[in-house]
């Protein structure tokens, strides 16, 4: 399995890529996980990767044609393509406003929504104009795919997470529960 | 214990299992983590080292040099400018006989800037007397590093080393690596106890002047040592896999080579990806073999020449070019095979330069290419690959 994670500088896009390798890594599964080779600033686009298998992972080219994609940040649905690529039938999780409609969805891709923005700032993680939303994404992943759990992934956010760590563990299990498919 | 890490975690674990006693670096891009996490473990209490921040990275290098010739287990890491500022003192290290160990995240040179991966920075200080060693994987990385020490402390030794982890495509890439249990590691490297250190109380001269009657024997020494070391290495890692269950192929590491009609010689992390691409063209019959550089120095010579006497063709890829020349690589291996009886045919892909993507399908191209150039007999002799404006379509 191939993700690719979309966001920008300061939301801890990074970092979403790393628990997820950390979380299927408890699963049994080998891992690799990368930011595109960037030099981050906040607030400008950054993508991340995570590559996922169950024999050791030996190719080191970056990813092209992701099995997933994870939208931290749903501005960058104008001016980025963060579809390019994405195999037919491939799922795309994407942080939006609950209640409000995503413009334009292609379809042969799956949708799932979550509100981690007002998920992060009702736990206190960041701050209500900047929220850290990496880990109530992950939560949202959990929901998403069928091969991390969620247990799994709580566990890894509590070691990952340097401060608030019950906070974030919180925030991802009610991201979790409100993470919803898009019906097209 | 078995962790997911970046390659730069990987040479941090790699010098505090090798209790490494002073640490004296220089943060840059994309070598800082190495030295934050370093600088952890010693605030932490974690490691018993001495950790010397420094204004830049020939003081860094200029203070492991002293604290080695006192008879500390030293560790350094840099990057790139930092690395060829320290041209000079690396001459120092070697020919002093310092078993310095260095992790270089390999990066290009500017300009144009670029933060990139490419072997231009390591290549550049072929000539410095250090062992280099190439590394595939963060494994490979933390590795090495307790092996190299082993190596370069050995008596007939006596030698720096140079850990090269190509950048962010380790350096920042997290993957499973086990890190080895503390006393395991101590039974295997034992603390440095060089024959010849600065003491308080006994006169001794250390780097002084030497007249022509004398220079050239400390070089022939240096020579002789160098030479050893490839043995040396060989010895030290079949006592690591006995240790440890890893292994990495010696200096040269061959991949379906045996039998291989061509063959790809590559260093790093490129050659992980193309021993996918090898099992791939594998399966669709073609004999195709991959030969990883693991150590550029020294020079693994009759592992070339046995190699190029089975095969009708190779290619060598490097990922830095040697202006007014060709790849460094490849230029050295082809002098290595000249006097082999039977010979391939050889040909030079310069490739990846400041961190462009060596991808697999460019990798399928490349063998290919080299295929059809062993057919023909030989052709262009250096080729850029994936550069814009260039008739070919590598993507």
């Amino acid at each position: 399995m191939e993700v690719r994670f979309h966001g920008r500088g300061g939301q801890g896009v990074v970092v979403a890529s790393e628990v997820l390798a950390k979380a299927a890594f408890r699963m049994g599964f080998e891992v690799s996980s990368f930011p595109f080779f960037g030099v981050e600033r906040r607030g400008a686009p950054v993508t991340a990767f995570a590559r996922i298998d169950k024999k050791p992972i030996r190719n080191k080219s970056s990813i092209y044609e992701p099995d997933y994609v994870v939208v931290l940040d749903n501005s960058l649905l104008k001016g980025v393509d963060v579809l390019e690529g994405l195999k037919p039938g491939g799922t795309v999780l994407i942080n939006y406003p609950e209640g409000s409609v995503i413009p334009a969805l292609k379809p042969s891709f799956k949708y799932y929504t979550l509100d981690a923005n007002a998920i992060a700032a009702a736990h206190g993680i960041g701050s209500k104009v900047a929220p850290i939303v990496n880990t109530s994404i992950m939560g949202g992943f959990a929901k998403m795919c069928d091969w991390v759990s969620l247990d799994a992934m709580l566990e890894t956010i509590r070691a990952v997470a340097p401060v608030k760590k019950e906070e974030n563990v919180a925030a991802a299990r009610e991201a979790y529960e409100k993470t919803r498919e898009v019906v097209q | 214990m078995r962790m997911v890490m970046t390659g730069n975690y990987a040479s941090a674990y790699g010098a505090k299992a090798s209790r490494a006693e002073v640490i004296a670096a220089y943060p840059i891009t994309p070598q800082t983590s190495i030295v934050e996490k370093l600088a952890d473990f010693v605030s932490s209490g974690e490691m018993n080292a001495k950790y010397i921040p420094v204004e830049s990275e020939h003081s860094a290098m200029a203070a492991c040099i002293a604290a080695e010739t006192a008879g500390a287990r030293t560790y350094t890491a840099t990057s790139s400018h930092g690395l060829t500022l320290m041209h000079e003192v690396l001459m120092w290290a070697s020919a002093a006989r310092l078993p310095i160990v260095m992790t270089n995240v390999s990066r290009a040179m500017a300009p144009p800037w670029s933060v990139w991966v490419d072997h231009m920075d390591s290549v550049a200080q072929r000539d410095t007397g250090w062992m280099q060693f190439f590394c595939e994987s963060n494994q490979e990385v933390l590795d090495t590093i307790i092996m190299a020490y082993k190596v370069c402390e050995s008596r007939g030794v006596m030698l720096p080393a140079m850990i090269i982890e190509d950048a962010f495509i380790l350096s920042h890439t997290s993957e499973p690596v086990d890190v080895p249990d503390q006393e395991i590691v101590d039974s295997f490297l034992p603390p440095y106890n060089p024959e010849l250190k600065i003491e308080p109380g006994k006169a001794m001269g250390f780097g002084s002047l030497v007249r022509p009657d004398q220079y050239m024997e400390f070089r022939y020494k240096a020579m002789q040592a160098m030479r050893d070391a490839h043995d040396r290495f060989l010895r030290v890692e079949k006592e690591f896999k006995q240790v440890f269950g890893r292994e990495y192929g010696g200096l040269l590491d061959t991949y379906r080579c045996d039998d291989a009609e061509v063959v790809l010689v590559a260093a790093g992390s490129t050659a992980a990806t193309a021993k996918d691409v090898v099992d791939a063209m594998r399966e669709k019959g073609q004999p195709v073999g991959l030969a990883r550089l693991r150590a550029f120095r020294p020079f693994p010579h009759e592992e070339f020449r046995a190699l190029a006497s089975k095969v009708s063709g190779m290619g060598v890829l490097d990922r830095s070019y040697t202006f007014g020349a060709a790849g460094a690589f490849y230029t050295e291996i082809k002098a290595s095979v000249y006097s082999c009886q039977k010979r391939p045919v050889m040909k030079n892909y310069i490739a990846g330069l400041g961190g462009r993507d060596i991808t697999p399908k460019i990798l399928e191209k490349i063998f290919e290419d080299i295929q059809l150039t062993a057919k023909r007999g030989g052709g262009d002799e250096v080729e850029w690959v994936d550069v814009a404006g260039l008739p070919r379509r590598w993507r």
